[in-house]
């Protein structure tokens, strides 16, 4: 036991280098082209820096990065606007290494449209941050641009099972830096974020059978918060981050029931002779979407979190599962399937529409990014699980593909505070 | 109509437990085709006894072999158990019934064609519904524990029916003592 354990906390500190290659299909209505000018000091760190921002930037289909031709200002004084035709904005800085390692690293944002500096920032961090640093000014250019808050410096969890182990997997957005929170032999599934995406909520079938546990990202601490009789899985977490609601078959069927973090408090939600699962809150954190069979094929429904009369959402033509609100309340992304395969579609609350938004495949568990202009979802290749996107509107599609295992149950976390 | 399909299912199982099954059908021994023998009582005699070791070996390996048929087999998104593994049922029934002591586990699976935590469910009722069944056919509530691995440990992992349908299960094992 004390050994697992061991494995584990080396595994978390030694991460393993996720090699990904990643394959963006279509663009943006309007691709903003941007310049990206490497900043002054020390080189290695200006050139890392530079990969990240415009490797963040570029997958997101919205911005054109020009070559800045051999200029490189690092003052917003050096630059001519009319030596930067076609470019609507520039970002310039420099590298400052301070003491015990750290570096401040200053960048700007010029909009040579306008000619205004769009924003000036310091950010001060150790040298082997430097992807974190790159994230956060990408996240600070998108934001200025687009006028939504990027989302490269959130995090992803997912599942991913290589012979005959099973991982669970927090890594960067861009699904690098991936370190593992915990190792089994049996089953994991469903991890959930809290809302401060300092804990992660999953299922484990360590001891056999599906037990819901909640573990801390920080200190690694771990806690069972549900294992009666039967499976106990789909957790997902209120928006308040108090209480986590969850299905249990104590009962016989699957029903969804609302617990306090720790798993106290237990109240029972839905009552049916069907399965209900996958509970997923509204950002109000007021009802509930879920999956239910009651009507004969599984489709989306929605209850108050205080019981009571429920709704059927999704009428589709074969089957409707994983509903998962958009961050804005008006609309829920599902996986859709029909004919043999799986699509991502969005529901509009308003239009009662659905679009579909990808090709089709083996697609499933579809996630929000927190700012809600990107979707992740579980795909596949040539038979091996992969993670993917897909913008909002559907006209980027993503796919990142790592060399080994087999990759599942992806969730997008939410923005760190 | 997965209400349907379980009660004429234990209708039929009903039945089977009010008959007996005949448990020796299959079992034609190997050795009783010494026919040129010329002393036709001993030759009797001697058919006889092999016979009988014969019966009580078959019994033996039958009832192992009964047992050993520990899977039930379910259609797409059906959870009621179905016909065709009635003689499984019965014989793991009746098992459980003459042996009080005896406990086991089922863990109910479903094939991909679903999202996981759909699959869990549904392979949770096909073992919730193999587990009544079992009770029905006499085996008591306490000797039976019901679990769900869904769709996350598939016996094959190709996209097609023939695969899918080893996956779509229920197995039902002993727990050693």
């Amino acid at each position: 036991m004390r050994r697992w354990l061991l494995l584990c906390l080396m595994a978390f500190m030694v991460p393993a280098h996720a090699v990904l290659n990643i394959e963006i299909t279509g663009a943006g209505e309007h691709q903003t082209p941007v310049s990206l000018v490497r900043f002054a000091g020390d080189v290695a760190i200006a050139r890392g820096l530079l990969d990240i921002v415009g490797n963040d930037l570029v997958r997101t289909g919205l911005f054109k990065l020009v070559d800045p031709a051999g200029k490189s200002p690092h003052d917003p004084r050096d630059i001519r606007p009319s030596e930067w035709s076609g470019v609507e904005a520039v970002l310039i800085g420099s590298i400052e290494s301070l003491a015990e390692g750290k570096v401040a690293v200053k960048f700007r944002l010029i909009d040579l449209v306008r000619n205004a500096e769009l924003m000036s920032q310091v950010v001060t961090a150790k040298e082997d941050q430097v992807r974190a640093i790159g994230h956060r000014i990408a996240d600070l250019v998108y934001e200025r641009l687009t006028g939504s808050p990027g989302v490269f410096s959130t995090r992803i969890a997912y599942v991913s099972r290589d012979q005959g182990m099973y991982r669970l997997v927090v890594a960067d957005s861009d699904g690098d830096n991936e370190q593992a929170l915990l190792t089994s032999r049996e089953p994991i599934m469903s991890p959930a974020w809290s809302p401060d995406g300092r804990q992660i909520a999953y299922v484990s079938f360590e001891k056999r059978r599906a037990m819901v546990y909640v573990q801390s990202l920080t200190s690694r601490q771990r806690t069972l918060i549900a294992d009666f009789p039967g499976s106990n899985s789909a957790p997902t977490w209120s928006p308040d981050g108090a209480r986590i609601a969850m299905v249990l078959t104590r009962d016989d069927e699957s029903q969804i029931y609302l617990a306090d973090s720790n798993g106290g408090h237990l109240r029972r939600i839905t009552y049916s002779d069907a399965i209900d699962t996958e509970p997923s809150f509204s950002p109000d954190g007021k009802s509930l979407l879920f999956t239910s069979d009651r009507g004969g094929s599984p489709q989306i429904y929605r209850v108050s979190v205080d019981g009571g009369e429920v709704e059927r959402m999704t009428f589709e033509s074969g089957n409707a599962f994983s509903p998962r609100f958009h961050p804005d309340g008006k609309s829920f992304v599902f996986a859709h399937f029909s004919d043999g395969i799986f699509h991502i579609a969005v529901y509009d609350l308003d239009s009662r529409q659905t679009q579909i938004l990808t090709a089709g495949g083996w697609e499933k568990k579809p996630s929000y990014a927190p700012n809600g202009k990107m979707i992740l979802f579980a795909s596949e290749v040539q038979g091996r699980g992969i993670l993917a996107t897909v913008s909002s509107d559907g006209r980027v599609k993503q796919k990142m593909v790592a060399q080994r295992g087999d990759i599942r149950e992806p969730m997008w976390g939410p923005f760190l505070k | 109509m997965k209400k349907l399909i379980l009660s004429v299912l234990l209708l039929n199982l009903l039945a089977a437990c009010g008959s007996n099954p005949p448990k020796e059908e299959a079992m034609e021994p190997a050795t009783t085709s010494a026919a040129e023998m010329s002393n036709a009582e001993a030759e009797a005699q001697a058919a006889a006894d092999a016979q009988a070791a014969a019966d009580a070996q078959a019994a033996a390996e039958a009832e192992a072999a009964m047992l050993e048929k520990n899977s039930v087999y379910f259609p797409f998104d059906v959870d009621a158990v179905q016909d065709a593994d009635r003689e499984t049922i019965v014989n793991h029934a009746e098992y459980l019934a003459s042996h009080p002591d005896a406990k086991v586990r089922i863990e109910g699976n479903a094939d991909e064609r679903g999202s996981s935590e759909y699959n869990l469910g549904l392979g949770q009722r096909r073992a919730n519904n193999t587990k009544r069944a079992l009770v029905l056919g006499g085996a008591s509530d306490a000797q039976i524990e019901t679990i769900s691995y869904g769709e996350e440990k598939p016996r094959c992992s190709e996209h097609n029916e023939a695969c899918w349908a080893q996956n779509r299960r229920a197995d039902i094992t002993y727990s050693a003592k």
